[in-house]
């Protein structure tokens, strides 16, 4: 199979990891010399994903703008690597995963650039940063569902070490609590990956889907696939299973191979479960309530340029793997299981705006902060508001793109205000909301950039943070009136907790803490990561279109496929439903045939012309939809 | 059928037998070679005992040749030998071959270490052997009488290599638990092999599968089953599952640590194997009844003796009607019993094991409960393959093969931390793990090393024990047994606790003011013994499916299809 993305993706990827036995080579007293080349493959990362995002440049390994292509999967490769159980080597990024990938380089270099005040073991220190950030490029790629769950898992142990070693006080503590708590996360997605996996039968899928999946390269290949894994015969009853994610998708949406009840007859189907474990996996990533113990802590006692990546990446992935993975593999258990999920979003905004709101320490503030925001995310992804008769998806979508699009916005701000806090956490060596006071006076510049990106984090119209708040809180709306009230309602209380903190910390007269004599005005370095930080906040606030160019067709995308499954059923029955009401005209026994025939959950299989149907109106449908997000940025603009 | 003849047969096979038989034979050689070495003053100085193992070990593995064997190139179909003792397939090549890898790694540990160097070099070195002969007819057993010959030629000179330390009195305190407890537990198996063959009147398995198929167990239910739990007792006390575990954790921190690595290691492999061989045995009966050996299809209507009678009782012409139905019936049912005994018994062991090594202060006794957890979590896979046996014989024998594929990751993840223990022992002279502390600061290759193995048994990818924890609980997927999965999953949680500890005593704790200095580094004899171990745990994710290939061969033949 050619494969032009493989090597310029893998060598993306794999940079980090490789850079580290250059390291491992230094002489270990140089500090300067070991961070200024873990900064360098940094930057170097960095550039290469802006290079693959400028439109214009075409190349091998690029994410096409193009109208055919933006929706797609894109730079798609994949090798056999583990045939004996079908793993491969697969990797490729559309707009949900790419943002997420620019991010992560993005904030994987200013995290670097903060990590100059690292003075304990700084070879130690830069390899594991290094391996994290590998990790962290592996899991937006991967498109395995093996290789995702390695590159989930190779991030922790870094994590690990470097709250544990290079930690606050209560390092040890917190550093068990995360690889705990993420530890049981990842079993259980371990055990529904594998129940996936097993349940999966790859020969069921249509020519089309087999290609729009990558499983064979096209059309061309499709009969010699279909002859090497033959459906009838002798080998009739040997399933082709498969860990290739966009293959489970079709599956999950397309077939009825998730929806056979296990452990007891007649219980809950496998996609019900495997959404539940994996759902419990992502949330506790995200984090959200209640399972959002672990972050504060990690937060807190983490050095800043962790606290920064762990803000700004990694609570990232638990959302990715929500829109990428449960939600187009399961997708009815999705749908029965909406409103736990909205219900747990809403839960973690307002608990995580109380909890900010009740903080003595600036960081554990900022933590409790970041569970209130994530919150929005999840309320965003799940907002499933198509329902017959209609189908309306549009506020859906508006949901989604509007999660998606805090996840990058609270990946910039939340990650400057980790920054920020670190920056005067170098100077006096304390935290207490209490003992600050009239900084502004003493470091006018910091002050100013730090009240920019606290804003943007309260979601001031103008900056980013307000873009997708608002997006998923009018998407609440349609879905549920009381969630979506809640959801305004929380808006007040961050800022109100933000504008106390900003009040204590930066107003005032005088500063009331310790150290006073540290307080200077902050260094080039460090204005150097504050302003890129307060760039993007600035321009995604102003002119969001340059971030929904890439990213919401695939959105939308994900969503008119789920909408497109949710249709097939809700037809198959109605359609039903028309047939024996005009032999019997015996309403009653229409509905209850139609209740049962829920309840049973049984699915009608689509055939493959209707399907084909369905992919291309996706793409080609003109919505109404962006006009009403185009007003809401309008409106942002004015405010 | 006259006595010539039956000698002329008898000829025949031994001569095909020993054929098959050639790298046991080479151990049996070496072992002989080292006595008489001792003999002569300068004998003893030219080739000393470590070099002969060494060679006897290496020549025997290389004969074994997996390589040759699993390929696909040679055919390996099963074969009875010795008059259906011990049978000869791709299985028996497989555990061969680990059982002799993890020998021969053995003994160039105890060399590197020092341990054999001291005064009784030669009979630790005959020792080894011995044992290692032991096991490897543990994992071709096809006959009662081989079986339990074998658990005993492989466990009497493991109660004598944990005393080897002849002046440490813990050492000897736990070579005489450990031998009191293995006696106890043997005897229990004995019995229970007793009241197997007096039943079905054979010990050999095959027979005994097709007569237990053909109901002659009918009217002794319990007595069956009572006689399957005391075999169970037996292999449970070599694999130390619960609640037959109790000598592990003393004996471990009695035996050096070599010696401490070679036990959890090979013997644990052993009875995994032996587990196999017996509970495939009893329940997949052969398709036709098994002849016995003198009994050549020509010369049948002589053989008159007591067995041939037993064969012939009158249960096998009442039951004519559907027979092969009643067969399979019979034998789901024995499948579904062992299922749940073995799979009850792993996750009882695997929990018991996790919880209890969380406790520990002495890193060889943590690690003892680490092997009990891991023998839990071996057992997992053959619950899994039993239950499987009747609906898909496929998965089943992936069930096995992802058994396969744990036992060799685990040779290296666990030789590997017990050489580490090793070599620090030799350095600092303690096993505790407070004395591990801030390790990182002087020799930081070592822990790093030593951290990847302990992470690489708590299963996180990308470490070999990932790989491992996935084939288990994919054949356990695959069964539907997700009650046992999930007491797997959690427990996998659950361990990370302790292996965590001694990570993070090593990395994150002061250095202790009382301990002597330790600086070990990896470019010396010691350090690359470790990074010769540490390696295929770091480096198998890039590619494991050839190993898991031959894992798969491996069971083919032994479940049969």
């Amino acid at each position: 199979m050619d494969n032009p993305t493989l090597w310029p993706l893998t060598a993306l990827v794999f940079l980090p990891a490789a850079a580290t036995l250059v390291l491992l080579l230094l002489p270990r007293d140089n500090h300067e010399l070991i961070k200024r080349v873990s900064l360098f493959v940094t930057v170097i990362v960095f550039v290469a994903t802006v290079i693959m995002a400028l439109p214009g440049i075409t190349g091998a390994a690029h994410f096409s703008l193009d109208a055919d292509a933006v929706a797609e999967m894109q730079a798609v490769f994949q090798v056999s690597w583990i045939p004996s159980f079908n793993i491969e080597y697969f990797m490729g990024m559309d707009g949900i995963s790419f943002p997420l990938l620019v991010l992560t380089a993005f904030i994987g270099m200013l995290a670097m650039g903060a990590s100059w005040p690292i003075t304990k073991h700084v070879k130690a220190y830069c390899v594991l940063f290094l391996l994290l950030e590998t990790g962290m490029l592996g899991v937006f790629l991967a498109l395995d569902f093996f290789l995702f769950y390695v590159f989930w898992e190779v991030m922790l142990l870094p994590m690990y070490f470097l709250i544990g070693v290079w930690g606050g006080p209560r390092r040890e503590y917190a550093a068990i609590k995360f690889f705990l708590y993420t530890l049981l996360g990842s079993v259980l997605m371990l055990i529904a990956i594998l129940m996936l996996y097993f349940n999966s039968d790859l020969r069921q899928l249509s020519d089309e889907q087999l290609v729009a999946a990558h499983v064979v390269p096209d059309q061309q290949s499709v009969a010699a696939w279909r002859s090497a894994n033959p459906a009838d015969g002798a080998a009739a009853d040997v399933p082709r299973h498969t860990f290739n994610i966009l293959a489970l998708q079709q599956l999950g949406q397309t077939t009825d191979q998730f929806s056979n009840s296990v452990f007891t007859e007649g219980g809950k189907s496998i996609q019900w479960w495997a959404f539940v474990l994996l759902f419990i996996g992502f949330v506790i990533k995200v984090p959200s309530v209640p399972v959002h113990t672990w972050l504060p802590d990690a937060h807190v006692e983490a050095p800043t340029p962790i606290s920064m990546i762990l803000a700004g990446v990694l609570l990232k992935m638990g959302g990715y793997g929500i829109i990428r993975i449960c939600y187009p593999i399961c997708p009815e258990a999705a749908y029965d299981l909406a409103w736990v999920v909205c219900f747990i979003g809403v839960v973690s905004m307002v608990y995580g705006a109380f909890a900010a709101l009740a903080q003595k320490d600036f960081k554990r503030m900022v933590a409790y902060s970041s569970v209130s925001h994530m919150g929005y995310v999840v309320l965003g992804l799940g907002v499933w508001s198509a329902v017959a008769p209609s189908f309306n998806a549009d506020y859906w979508k508006m949901g989604m793109n509007g999660a998606m699009f805090q996840m990058i916005a609270h990946g910039i701000s939340s990650a400057g205000m980790f920054f920020l806090v670190g920056v005067i956490y170098d100077r006096v060596h304390h935290r207490e909301l209490d003992k600050f006071g009239g900084l502004f006076a003493k470091m006018p510049v910091y002050s100013g950039i730090a009240i920019l990106i606290f804003f943007a984090g309260l979601g001031l119209p103008g900056l980013c943070g307000f873009i997708g708040e608002v997006l998923v809180v009018l998407s609440a709306w349609n879905f549920s009136m009381v969630l979506a009230i809640i959801s305004a309602f929380v808006v007040i209380l961050t800022a109100a907790y933000i504008l106390w903190a900003l009040q204590r910390v930066y107003l005032g007269p005088e500063y009331k803490g310790p150290h006073p004599e540290a307080l200077t005005p902050i260094t080039p370095r460090e204005w150097s990561i504050a302003i890129p930080l307060c760039i993007f906040a600035i321009v995604l606030g102003v002119y969001p279109q340059s971030l929904f160019n890439y990213m919401s067709p695939s959105v939308d995308h994900t969503v008119d496929a789920l909408v497109e499954w949710q249709q097939r059923q809700a037809p198959a029955a109605l359609a039903e439903d028309d047939d024996v009401q005009r032999e019997n005209a015996d309403r009653d026994r229409v509905l209850r045939r139609d209740v049962e025939s829920k309840s049973k959950g049984e699915r009608q299989q689509p055939a493959p012309a209707q399907v084909r149907l369905g992919w291309n109106r996706a793409s080609h449908d003109a919505l109404p939809e962006p006009e009403s997000r185009r007003a809401a940025v309008t409106q942002a603009g004015k405010g | 059928m006259n006595y010539e003849q039956l000698v002329q047969s008898v000829i025949g096979d031994t001569e095909n037998s020993l054929r098959k038989f050639l790298p046991e034979l080479i151990l049996c050689a070496t072992i002989l070679l080292m006595l008489l070495t001792r003999l002569f003053a300068i004998t003893r100085k030219i080739l000393p005992p470590w070099l002969l193992a060494t060679a006897g070990a290496g020549l025997a593995f290389f004969l074994a040749a997996p390589w040759v064997h699993l390929s696909g190139e040679v055919s390996t179909a099963r074969e009875e030998i010795f008059t259906g003792m011990l049978v000869h397939d791709a299985f028996t090549i497989y555990f061969r071959a680990v059982l002799l890898f993890t020998t021969l790694l053995f003994i160039v540990l105890a060399r590197i270490s020092g341990l054999s160097d001291q005064e009784n070099g030669p009979d630790f070195c005959t020792l080894v052997l011995g044992a290692a002969l032991g096991m490897c007819l543990m994992a071709e057993a096809n006959h009662l009488l081989i079986v339990f010959l074998a658990v005993e030629m492989a466990s009497v000179p493991s109660y004598t290599l944990v005393g080897i330390l002849k002046t440490n009195r813990k050492s000897s305190e736990a070579s005489m638990k450990y031998a009191v407890y293995g006696a106890g537990a043997a005897g229990v198996m004995l019995y229970g092999t007793s009241l197997i063959a007096g039943i079905t009147g054979s010990a050999h398995l095959p027979t005994i599968a097709w007569r237990l198929s053909e109901g002659i167990g009918t009217d002794y239910q319990l007595v069956l089953v009572l006689a399957g739990l005391m075999m169970m007792v037996g292999l449970a006390f070599k694999l130390s599952a619960v609640p037959f575990h109790f000598w592990c954790p003393d004996a471990f921190e009695g035996a050096s640590a070599e010696v401490a690595g070679f036990l959890s290691v090979a013997s644990k492999a052993a009875a995994l194997a032996l587990l196999v061989r017996l509970v495939i045995g009893f329940t997949s009966p052969p398709a036709a009844e098994p002849k016995r050996f003198e009994m050549k299809p020509a010369m049948v209507a002589t053989a008159s003796d007591a067995a041939s009678n037993a064969s012939t009782i009158p249960v096998v012409h009442t039951l004519e009607v559907k027979e092969s139905d009643r067969q399979a019936d019979r034998v789901a049912g024995m499948r579904t019993f062992l299922a749940w005994v073995i799979g009850v018994l792993a996750a009882i062991t695997c929990t018991f094991g996790n919880l209890a090594a969380y406790g520990q202060t002495n890193i060889k006794r943590l690690l003892a409960y680490s092997t009990i957890a891991h023998a839990g979590y071996m057992m997992m896979p053959v619950a899994a393959g039993v239950a499987m046996m009747t609906a898909n014989p496929v998965g089943a024998s992936e069930a096995f093969a992802a058994l396969l594929l744990y036992v060799l990751i685990y040779v290296f993840m666990n030789m590997g931390a017990f050489a580490i223990i090793a070599f620090i022992r030799n350095a600092i002279g303690s096993e505790e793990i407070a004395d591990y502390a801030g390790m990182v600061r002087s020799s930081p290759g070592w822990v790093v090393c030593f951290s990847a193995i302990l992470f690489s048994l708590v299963g996180l990818p990308p470490l070999a024990g990932f790989m491992g924890k996935l084939v288990i609980f994919a054949g356990l997927v695959d069964a539907g047994m997700y009650w046992l999965l999930f007491v797997g999953g959690i427990n996998t949680a659950i361990s990370l606790f302790y292996y965590l500890k001694v990570v993070r005593v090593m990395t994150f704790d002061p250095e202790p003011e009382t301990r002597p200095p330790l600086r070990l580094r990896l470019a010396s004899i010691p350090g690359l013994y470790v990074l010769v171990l540490t390696a295929p745990v770091i480096l198998l994710i890039v590619q494991w499916n050839g190993l898991y290939r031959w894992a798969e061969a491996a069971c083919k033949t032994v479940v049969g299809f």
